[in-house]
C-alpha cells in the first residue's frame, strides 16, 4: 500500500472494527445490533428503515449540531499535534470559550453586526489564553503539556460554575438569563428547513476554521515551521526556528479553535450560559475525531460527521432499549484500533512475509 | 485555625488520600517498567463500578460484601488494564492515545453495564460501604492517636502497607531492579537477558490491579453508589502525585496526603477564619491548581523513568 492510501484505509479499517466490536457487545447483552444501526441511519439522515414513515429532516439538523463542536475540538487537537504536542485541554478551552461568550452576550449591548462577532471572537480569545498556559509552561519549564492541560480542564469547569452561579446568578442553579437576540447564531429560517431542529449559523465559523486550519498548516511559512518543530524539535532549533515561541503559539491557536466551539454551543445550540456538573466530553470527542481524521482538515470534517452521527443517534438508541453509552464504547474502540494500527501493520507484514516464504518453499 | 478543626479534618483527608496513594503506586509500577499509564482514571472507574456492583448484589447474603467488592474492583482493574498492555506492548500503540481510549471506554462501558444490570445510569446505592474503625491501644497515644488511629477507614492502613510493600519490591529485590531497568534503558536490560515485554506486562497489570483497588476504595468510602462522576479526576490527581512524589513510594505517600488534605479543605473551609469568604468552587479547583504549581516547582528536578512512554524497539541502540 502506498503511504497516501494507507492514511485513508487504516482509519477506515479501525472504524469498521469499532462498529463490529460495538455490535458484538450489543448482541452479547441481549439487544439487537440491527436496531442500533437503524438508529444511526435515522440519526443523520432522518430516514427510518424499520417503520414506513416519511423522512424527518429534524434529525439532519440535530446531527449537524452534534458534529459542529467536535469538528472544532478535533481541529484543536490536530493543530497541537502537528507541532508534536499532545493537548488534552480542548475540554477546558471550550468551557472558558463558552464562559467568555456568555459574558459578552450578557454584558455588552450592541447591534447584531457588532455583538455577534464580538461574542465569537471573545470565545476564541479566551480559549487561546487558556491554551497559552500549558504552552508557556511547556516552553519555559518543560512541564508536560498532557498533565497541565488535564488540570486546566478541571480548573475551567469550576471557574465556569463559579462565574455562572455566583456572578451572573441563576434561578435554577443551572442556567443564566437568556441572551439578547443580537448575540445569537440562531436562525428561524434554518429551523424551519429542518422541522424545528436547533440548526443555526454555527456551521459558518466551523467552515471558516477548517479553511484557516488547512491554509495555515499547509500554505504558510509559519505552518511549515510548526510542522518542523513537530517532526524534530532539535533540527528545527538548529535551523533557526523559534521552537519555544512555536510551542506557545500552536497551543494558543489550538485553544482558539476549542474556544470557538464554546460559542457555537452557547449562542448557537443554546441561548443561555450553563453551569456544568462535569465535563461533557467534547474534548475527548475531538481527540477521536483528529486521530481518525489523520490530523488533516478534510479527514477531520468526515470524522467529525461520523462521531456527530453517533452522538445524534444516542437518544434514538436509548428509545430502542439500547443503552446510549454504546456510542462511547464504539468511539473508544475506534480510537484504540487507530492507535494500534502501527502494530497491526507490522503483524500483517510479518504474516505476508511468512506467506511469501512458504509459497516459495512450495514452489521448490 | 483551631486544632479541633484540624483533628476533624484527618479522617476525611485520609479517606481521600487512600485511593490517591494506591492508584499512584499503580502508576509507579507501570511507569517504572516503562509504560505511561494515563488510563488510571478509567481503570479506577472500572474498579469502582465493579466494587459497587458486587457490594450491592451480595449485601443481602454476606457481611463481607464490601470486602468482596474491593476484590472485584481489583480484578476488574487488572482485566481492563490488559487492553492497555496489549495495545502498548504488543501492538506498539502510542501509550497516551491508548490510555485516552481506555478513559473514554471506561465511561461508556461502566454506565452501559449499569443500564443493563440496574436499568439506570448508575448502580443501585449500597447500604453499607467499608466501615470506619479505631485501632485499639494505638488510639490512646496522645495527639498522634487521634490523628491517625481513631475513626479512620481501614483502607488508609491498606495504602500504607502497599507503600511499604512497593518500596521493598521495587528497591530491595532483584525483580524490582529488573523492572526499573526496563523503564530506564530497555535495550540494555534486554541485553542482560531480561524479558522486557514480560516486565512491562507485570508493570501495567500491577497498575491495573492497584488502580482498580483504588477505585473500589474510593466508591466504598467516599460515595454511596457508582456514577459517572464518582472518580471525578482522582486518577489524574494520582498521576500528578506520581510526578510530585518523584516516582518514589514514600514521595507518593507524601503527595497523596497533600492532595487528601487539599480535598478535605473544601469541606472545612467555611469554618476556618480567612477562608470562609472564598467560594466553594475555589476549593474544588484547588487540588488541580496546586498540582500545576507543584509541577512547575519540581520541573527539571523530578526526572521520571527515562524510557517511559517510548515505544520499545529492540533494534535501537
Amino acid at each position: 500500500m502506498t503511504k497516501r492510501r494507507e492514511k485513508v484505509v487504516l482509519p477506515l479499517v479501525a472504524v469498521f472494527l469499532g462498529f463490529l466490536l460495538g455490535s458484538i457487545i450489543v448482541l452479547a447483552t441481549g439487544r439487537s445490533p440491527l436496531a442500533m444501526f437503524a438508529a444511526m441511519i435515522k440519526g443523520f439522515s432522518g430516514i427510518d428503515i424499520i417503520n414506513d414513515v416519511p423522512i424527518n429532516t429534524r434529525h439532519i439538523g440535530e446531527f449537524i449540531i452534534q458534529a459542529m463542536p467536535i469538528i472544532l475540538t478535533g481541529l484543536a487537537f490536530a493543530f497541537a499535534s502537528r507541532t508534536g504536542l499532545f493537548s488534552i485541554g480542548a475540554e477546558g478551552q471550550l468551557m472558558v470559550g463558552a464562559l467568555a461568550a456568555t459574558t459578552v452576550a450578557l454584558l455588552v449591548q450592541a447591534p447584531k453586526a457588532i455583538h455577534l462577532p464580538l461574542v465569537i471572537l471573545s470565545s476564541a480569545a479566551a480559549g487561546a489564553l487558556w491554551g497559552a498556559i500549558p504552552g508557556f509552561l511547556k516552553a519555559r519549564f518543560n512541564v508536560h503539556e498532557v498533565t497541565v492541560s488535564i488540570m486546566m480542564n478541571y480548573i475551567a469547569l469550576h471557574l465556569n460554575n463559579f462565574v455562572i452561579l455566583n456572578i451572573f446568578g441563576s434561578v435554577d442553579r443551572v442556567k443564566t438569563a437568556f441572551f439578547p437576540e443580537s448575540a445569537l447564531l440562531k436562525s428561524p429560517f434554518l429551523q424551519s428547513l429542518t422541522r424545528g431542529s436547533r440548526l443555526n449559523w454555527g456551521f459558518i465559523p466551523v467552515v471558516v476554521a477548517l479553511v484557516i486550519f488547512s491554509f495555515v498548516i499547509n500554505k504558510t511559512t509559519f505552518g511549515y515551521s510548526l510542522r518542523a518543530v513537530g517532526y524534530n524539535k532539535e533540527a528545527a532549533r538548529y535551523a533557526g526556528m523559534k521552537v519555544n515561541r512555536n510551542i506557545v503559539l500552536s497551543m494558543m491557536i489550538a485553544g482558539a479553535f476549542a474556544g470557538l466551539a464554546g460559542s457555537v454551543i452557547t449562542v448557537g445550540t443554546f441561548n443561555f450560559g450553563r453551569a456544568l456538573p462535569s465535563a461533557e466530553g467534547y474534548g475527548f470527542d475531538g481527540i477521536a475525531v483528529a486521530l481518525v481524521g489523520g490530523n488533516q482538515a478534510s479527514g477531520i470534517l468526515f470524522a467529525g460527521m461520523l462521531f456527530g452521527m453517533l452522538k445524534a443517534a444516542q437518544p434514538l438508541m436509548q428509545s430502542q432499549g439500547i443503552p446510549r453509552e454504546i456510542a462511547g464504547i464504539i468511539q473508544a474502540s475506534i480510537v484504540l484500533f487507530v492507535a494500534m494500527q502501527y502494530g497491526i501493520k507490522l503483524l500483517l507484514e510479518k504474516f505476508k512475509k511468512k506467506e511469501s516464504v512458504s509459497a516459495e518453499v512450495d514452489r521448490v | 485555625m483551631s486544632f479541633k478543626i484540624l483533628f476533624e479534618m484527618f479522617p476525611i483527608a485520609l479517606m481521600f488520600a487512600a485511593p490517591i496513594i494506591i492508584a499512584s503506586l499503580g502508576g509507579l509500577f507501570s511507569e517504572r517498567s516503562g509504560i505511561v499509564n494515563i488510563a488510571l482514571e478509567g481503570i479506577m472507574m472500572v474498579g469502582a463500578f465493579a466494587a459497587a456492583t458486587v457490594t450491592v448484589l451480595l449485601e443481602g447474603s454476606t457481611p463481607l460484601a464490601s470486602w468482596l467488592g474491593l476484590t472485584a474492583g481489583l480484578a476488574a482493574g487488572l482485566i481492563f488494564s490488559l487492553l492497555h498492555a496489549a495495545a502498548s506492548i504488543n501492538l506498539k500503540a502510542n501509550q497516551v492515545i491508548s490510555g485516552t481510549a481506555l478513559n473514554i471506554l471506561a465511561g461508556g462501558l461502566t454506565v452501559y453495564l449499569c443500564q443493563i444490570i440496574f436499568r439506570q445510569q448508575r448502580t443501585r446505592a449500597f447500604s453499607n460501604g467499608i466501615q470506619k474503625m479505631s485501632v485499639p491501644l494505638l488510639e490512646d497515644i496522645p495527639v498522634v492517636g487521634r490523628m491517625f488511629f481513631s475513626g479512620n477507614y481501614p483502607t488508609f492502613y491498606i495504602s500504607i502497607f502497599l507503600v511499604l510493600a512497593t518500596w521493598f519490591l521495587v528497591y530491595k529485590t532483584p525483580f524490582g531492579l529488573r523492572m526499573r531497568s526496563c523503564g530506564e534503558h530497555p535495550q540494555a536490560a534486554a541485553s542482560m537477558g531480561i524479558n522486557v515485554s514480560l516486565m512491562r506486562y507485570i508493570g501495567v497489570l500491577a497498575s491495573g490491579a492497584l488502580g482498580g483497588l483504588a477505585g473500589g476504595v474510593m466508591v466504598l468510602t467516599a460515595d454511596i453508589q457508582y456514577t459517572l462522576v464518582t472518580i471525578h479526576g482522582t486518577g489524574f490527581i494520582a498521576l500528578a502525585s506520581l510526578v510530585f512524589g518523584k516516582w518514589n513510594p514514600f514521595g507518593v505517600l507524601g503527595a497523596g496526603l497533600f492532595f487528601g488534605f487539599s480535598t478535605a479543605l473544601s469541606f472545612y473551609a467555611k469554618d476556618i477564619p480567612g477562608m470562609s469568604s472564598l467560594p466553594g468552587e475555589f476549593f474544588y479547583a484547588l487540588p488541580y491548581i496546586l498540582t500545576i504549581v507543584a509541577l512547575v516547582v519540581f520541573a527539571g528536578k523530578a526526572v521520571g523513568p527515562k524510557a517511559a512512554g517510548e515505544i520499545y524497539d529492540s533494534g535501537k541502540r
